[in-house]
């Protein structure tokens, strides 16, 4: 699967600054990029604007040849929120959000550290990390082909990093998904991407 | 050292809660039970001041009245329960239909709101039930029909905000239903809002019932609701026969701070998080 993102612009209001400006790349399912850019320069929109949040003002993102608005259903492009406080309902509890993912694997859930204690409770009696583990293995996903991870673990311990980290390689790379992972650590996208880019 | 508390909060909360439905569902029963015993006329024991055999004293016609503040009770507590429920459906329809159909008919419930609560709730109270020839029907339509906006501005709120939430843009990008999203993501969060509101309209309902009645707009005065017994009790007072007044006024204020009791309770058990705020 190739997803090309081709001349992107995008501003949230007709008077703020151009946040993204003609901006293309185009990647494969087995390829992994690494996005760096300072703060607010649009990390996180185009994280957004890929996976289908956002609706960019021209330009088009392209699956395969086809506009990914006309997906339905389980969206092949699976993005990992900064917060996972925002990511899952807090009248929820974790089983039954992790139940929302498209037949998460049992092999997921362990390896990424979830305790079947976990599971009986609402997202307020976890942690930052522990929930963010939570909708990782959501967005691992059976249909998965693309996976956005959007700095998920600049909440984390490092032991905690490189823990989740060291999965989410190994799944990427097992079920060739693609990913595009931003985070402010060089050294971390150094380690994990075959691929970087500038915004 | 402090001294251990009797009860802690949620304990007190619950006790409230335990009290004030266990009071109002006995107002209930006892009221259905003398039904008969409300109209009875007796002139051998006419204007009795409250004494140990009628608590409440009796009337003019020698009406016992204890059962005729609890029948005036159960009667508006009931006609509270229908309005009150008639009036948090149509919240709960027109504030979920303002969120989520489209610009046109949002705009048009936000003026119909506004219209409303510009209007003075009695006035309009008094136009519905007289227009609907008075009555039972006209009260309880009366007061369904005007007490349904705030419950309906929270609930288009609370929806708008909802759409807007990450978790529901995520499940839509999961593959999930509208319908998935409805019941899963959107129920949990209206239920509380619903149930609390609901609660909440009942001591409105009942005081605006019994104003209106008591302005002789609403019941007919062969039933004895609070407002009648209360206005009847008027032309009494002055000859000195306060307890005609006094003790139906002081059931109905309790009744009330009961419902508002129950409400709030409700509320902080449901939503424990809402009583910091």
């Amino acid at each position: 699967m190739i997803l090309e993102v081709k001349n992107l612009s995008y501003r949230y209001t007709e008077k703020d600054r151009v946040i993204l400006d003609n901006f293309s790349f185009a990647m494969t399912n087995k390829e992994r990029l690494g996005l760096v850019a300072p703060s607010g320069v649009g990390k996180t929109t185009l994280c957004k604007l890929i996976g289908g949040y956002l609706k960019p003002d021209q330009g088009e993102i392209l699956l395969d040849g086809k506009p990914i608005t006309e997906y339905r259903g389980y969206c092949p492009i699976q993005m990992i929120w900064q917060q996972p406080e925002m990511a899952v309902n807090p009248r929820l509890k974790m089983k039954e959000v992790l139940a929302e993912g498209d037949e998460v694997e049992e092999r997921v859930i362990r390896g990424l550290g979830i305790e079947e204690d976990w599971l009986n409770r609402f997202p307020a009696e976890l942690s930052g990390g522990e929930m963010q583990r939570f909708s990782i293995a959501r967005s691992l996903g059976k249909r998965t082909r693309f996976l956005i991870a959007d700095e998920i673990s600049t909440m984390l311990d490092l032991i905690t990093q490189s823990q989740i980290w060291n999965f989410v390689l190994k799944e990427v790379k097992d079920r060739e998904i693609g990913l595009i992972a931003v985070s402010h650590s060089q050294p971390l996208l150094d380690k994990i991407c075959t691929r970087q880019i500038r915004l | 050292m402090k001294k251990k508390k009797l009860m802690n909060r949620r304990q007190k909360v619950l006790f409230g809660l335990c009290f004030s439905v266990l009071f109002l569902i006995a107002i209930c029963i006892a009221g259905v039970l003398c039904t008969e015993e409300a109209r009875v006329t007796d002139f051998s024991r006419k204007n009795i001041a409250p004494c140990l055999q009628y608590l409440f004293g009796t009337d003019w016609l020698g009406r016992d009245m204890l059962v005729r503040t609890l029948k005036g009770m159960s009667l508006s507590i009931f006609i509270g329960i229908l309005s009150a429920v008639i009036s948090a459906v149509i919240a709960l329809i027109l504030g979920i239909a303002s969120a989520t159909m489209g610009k046109r008919v949002d705009g048009f419930i936000t003026w119909l709101i506004d219209l409303i609560m510009g209007i003075p709730h009695m006035l309009l109270l008094i136009l519905i039930s007289v227009a609907l020839g008075k009555g039972f029907k006209g009260v309880v339509i009366g007061v369904a029909f005007t007490h349904w906006t705030s419950l309906a501005r929270l609930i288009r709120a609370e929806v708008i905000q909802l759409k807007e939430s990450s978790y529901i843009k995520i499940a839509e990008k999961l593959g999930k239903s509208k319908w998935y999203i409805a019941k899963k993501h959107m129920l949990p969060h209206l239920i509380p809002q619903f149930v609390v509101g609901l609660v909440l309209i009942f001591p409105h309902a009942i005081l605006h019932e019994s104003s209106i009645t008591f302005l002789g707009f609403g019941l007919s005065t062969e039933q004895p609701a609070i407002g009648i017994i209360l206005s009847e009790a008027m032309k009494y007072l002055v000859m000195g026969k306060w307890w005609l007044a006094l003790f139906p006024g002081l059931f109905l204020v309790l009744t009330v701070i009961l419902f508002y009791v129950l409400g709030e309770s409700l509320r902080k058990l449901i939503d424990p998080g809402s009583v910091h705020e």
